[in-house]
């Protein structure tokens, strides 16, 4: 190879500086955090226990059934008093655009706080590396010297312990998923007699499996080669938005100091790299921002430590935005930010949207479909007649008996049945004709209403506004 | 390929450079190897579970015996299986009790869209509505040549129909045809005149279409008083059903009306069992081989024919 094309070579190579530390992030080298507690560490921890809420929930009684059931075979959803048909689905549609646009803002403003305080990966990975800690070691060092020594009795207990709860979480898991799809009392006893569904077993096993190799195996690798959510958050970033960050203008240049003697040609950083220790996805915020940081804070936790032990002031690493850092300016307040304002507005109508929902669950839905072929029959004495399928969809939870009639046109006479009885959660449609006399047709188009109550409710009214065709006049 | 002795600490590369960009060698994930095998594998797998290799003359069975066909009957099972306990109770209904039953009734509708479009709709249309001017009865009106109550209708489709009426181009002056279809305008649009009524009864009309001129249900004839027309209700039109009839076998240019019959066999049960209660006998005791002779046509079964006619009497019209 020429001299020349040796350096360019070397000029490219160059590019994959940023990605240097990445073959600690392919699996090749096994991260062990050291562990210290801080605020950041509770705020993780308060963030780990809404999780809870996963494997309890399921068991959460109310009137006598399952307070909430995704019951999916019979198309409906069960929260509280209330039940979901899929008619009502554009809720969920809402609600997910909430929580998806939530994502947005609070990353915009405060980084990846999901990823940081609460996602599965994250939560599920930090007890699992909990446990391990607490069997095989907390620091790298301890780690490796369990690992490399020769097997044991003790090593075996602690490696199968270690195994044995990683595994009944990961089930744990599995099931607490599973529970909220169906009876979940009834779900633990048919898995005990082996007569679960076949599902049921299927999504349990993937539950199981996929927790147990991405929280035990995969862990940060999850974040930085398979999540696309840390990639999508990364975007949404501007130079106002808050991130742990190291304060490089007054930690640098860094370097060890010795007890009790101060070095003014040095700056606060001494180096001692516990930042790098803590790190759960293996990163050195000294570095910058970059894309392995889920944002946890552990490193700030852990530097204000060795602060106050060398007589600094807190926050050489910090909350703190780019304009901070780099332009001494503060950030922009909430309300000035374009991105905070229309993530806002967004999560405003989302929300009202689904509260308005739920205030106005109506107990039925009440269809009229006119007939299409024949639009209208002449009959023999010239009346006009027009055929409908009037449907009635039962949300309540009792059978309802409606009575409807025709109203809008005059002269018109409902003739066929004008009443249904409806079991609950069931669709009925019964086939009403109307009649129209030749004398009383205006035009060819008419509206009419169809009015219908409930007798044993009479709370439930509804209404619904058909047509009524004829010939053209 | 150039080695690392070049370049150490860096990866190994091809020794291809195009502007400075190195190829590098690196070596492939092993998870993604070992995907790569693991799909050669599976494609093994499917060679020996499924039909794969085309031989003379015919392909391997493959160990799970699987084929498409066998795939669709069993899934044409489980239809049938889900649909078996309604077909079963339909069978034992009459027409009328479907009717009245909710359930049966929607079960027989829903179930009975595929049969009227496959036999019913070429000529009576999707909704039971032909297109204007084709020449076929309209079902979801209220006027039966045949009569539209439910047990009418079942003879209707069971035995087919075949009205009749003379060609009287031969028999009647022009200016008395003029004269009738003048009658027959005015009848519709309740005006008729005592000259026209007098001709109608001269001419031996009534003989057919009644003396109220309102057609006699067991010969299928037209109702003259009524809003609705068999064929067309333009006075040219009912001139040209006046002058060469319906069905009439001589005339090329009478009009042709005929429905099929669906199933001789029960069209021939259902007239023997109505005689035989019309005379005070017991049903059950007809002797069928003296009144079928093992010819009649069976184009559709008793059950599908039951369904045509709930199908046919929810249109709109039904008596």
């Amino acid at each position: 190879m020429s001299e020349k094309v040796e350096k360019k070579s070397v000029n490219v190579d160059d590019i994959y500086e940023d990605v240097s530390d990445w073959h600690i992030n392919t699996g090749g080298i096994k991260i062990v955090a050291k562990r210290m507690a801080g605020r950041f560490r509770r705020l993780k921890w308060f963030g780990m226990t809404i999780w809870l809420v996963l494997f309890l929930g399921p068991y959460l009684r109310w009137n006598g059934s399952q307070a909430v059931l995704l019951d999916l075979p019979n198309r409906q959803f069960n929260f509280f008093n209330v039940t979901i048909y899929p008619q009502d689905i554009w809720m969920l549609s809402l609600t997910l655009l909430f929580f998806a646009i939530l994502l947005a803002a609070v990353t915009s403003i405060a980084g990846r706080v999901f990823c940081g305080y609460f996602c599965f990966q994250t939560v599920w990975t930090d007890v699992y590396t909990y446990i391990e800690g607490k069997l095989e070691g907390d620091t790298p060092k301890k780690a490796m010297k369990f690992n490399s020594a020769p097997w044991s009795v003790n090593k075996i207990v602690r490696k199968v312990s270690k195994h044995s709860l990683w595994l009944l979480i990961a089930v744990l898991t599995g099931i607490s998923f599973v529970a909220w799809f169906t009876e979940a009392y009834q779900l633990w006893r048919d898995l005990f007699h082996f007569e679960a569904s076949l599902p049921a077993y299927l999504i349990i096993g993937a539950f199981t499996g996929g927790t147990y190799t991405f929280a035990g195996f995969m862990r940060e690798q999850v974040c930085f080669w398979l999540c696309p959510y840390a990639r999508l958050q990364g975007v949404m970033y501007d130079q106002d938005t808050i991130l742990p960050s190291y304060d490089a203008e007054r930690g640098e240049p860094r370097g060890r100091i010795k007890k009790g003697q101060h070095d003014d040609t040095k700056g606060s950083c001494v180096d001692c790299n516990v930042c790098v220790a803590v790190c759960p996805t293996g990163i050195d915020i000294r570095k910058g921002q970059q894309e392995g940081c889920i944002t946890c804070g552990m490193c700030i936790d852990a530097c204000d430590t060795i602060m106050e032990k060398t007589n600094q002031p807190k926050g050489l690493i910090r909350y703190a935005s780019y304009k901070e850092l780099h332009h001494n300016a503060t950030p922009l307040a909430l309300y000035k930010r374009p991105r905070v304002i229309i993530y806002s507005l967004i999560l405003m109508i989302a929300l009202s949207g689904v509260v308005y929902g739920f205030m106005n669950l109506s107990p039925t839905e009440f269809k009229v479909v006119h007939e299409r072929q024949p639009l209208f029959v002449q009959l023999s004495d010239g009346t006009i007649q027009n055929k409908y399928t009037v449907k009635l969809l039962n949300k309540t939870k009792q059978t309802i008996k409606l009575n409807f009639t025709i109203e809008g046109i005059e002269g018109a006479t409902l003739h066929g049945l004008s009443e249904m009885i409806v079991e609950p959660g069931k669709v009925i449609p019964v086939t009403a004709l109307v009649r129209v006399p030749e004398q009383y047709m205006t035009s060819d188009l008419t509206p009419i209403v169809f009015k219908g109550s409930v007798e044993s409710n009479d709370r439930i009214t509804v209404r619904y506004k058909s047509m009524f065709m004829g010939p053209k006049k | 390929m150039a080695d690392n002795k070049n370049n150490p600490g860096q990866v190994e590369d091809t020794g291809h450079e195009w502007d400075g960009i190195r190829e590098l060698n690196n070596p492939c994930p092993r998870w993604w190897l070992n995907s790569l095998y693991l799909s050669g594998l599976l494609v093994i797998v499917y060679f020996v579970l499924y039909p794969s290799l085309p031989l003379v003359n015919e392909s391997t069975k493959g160990l799970l015996g699987w084929t498409m066909i066998n795939e669709y009957k069993e899934d044409l099972a489980k239809v049938e299986a889900k649909r078996a306990p309604f077909e079963d109770k339909l069978a034992s209904m009459t027409v009328e009790q479907i009717l009245a039953d909710q359930e049966m009734l929607n079960y027989a509708i829903g179930s009975s869209k595929v049969l009227y479009g496959d036999n019913c709709a070429a000529c009576h249309g999707t909704g039971g509505a032909p297109a204007a001017g084709a020449g076929y009865p309209n079902l979801t009106d209220d006027d039966w040549l045949f009569g539209g109550k439910p047990q009418e209708i079942m003879v209707s489709i069971a035995a087919g129909r075949q009205g009749m009426m003379t060609a009287h181009k031969d028999i009647l002056k022009p200016e008395e045809v003029d004269q009738l279809v003048q009658f027959v305008v005015d009848s519709s649009n309740g005006v008729a005149t005592e000259a026209g009524k007098a001709l109608y009864m001269a001419k031996g009309c009534f003989a057919c279409h009644g003396a109220d001129a309102k057609g006699v249900k067991a010969m299928g004839s037209a109702n003259l008083t009524d809003k609705i027309w068999r064929f067309s209700g333009e006075p040219e039109q009912i001139r040209h059903t006046i002058l060469h009839g319906v069905n009439h076998v001589s005339d090329p240019l009478t009009r042709v009306a005929v429905m099929p019959a669906w199933n001789e066999k029960l069209a021939i049960m259902l007239e023997a069992r109505a005689n035989a209660i019309a005379d005070g006998e017991d049903p059950n005791e007809i002797d069928w081989d003296d009144e079928l002779d093992g010819t009649e046509s069976e184009r559709l079964t008793e059950t599908e024919i039951k369904k045509l006619t709930v199908y046919v009497h929810q249109f709109g019209g039904g008596q």
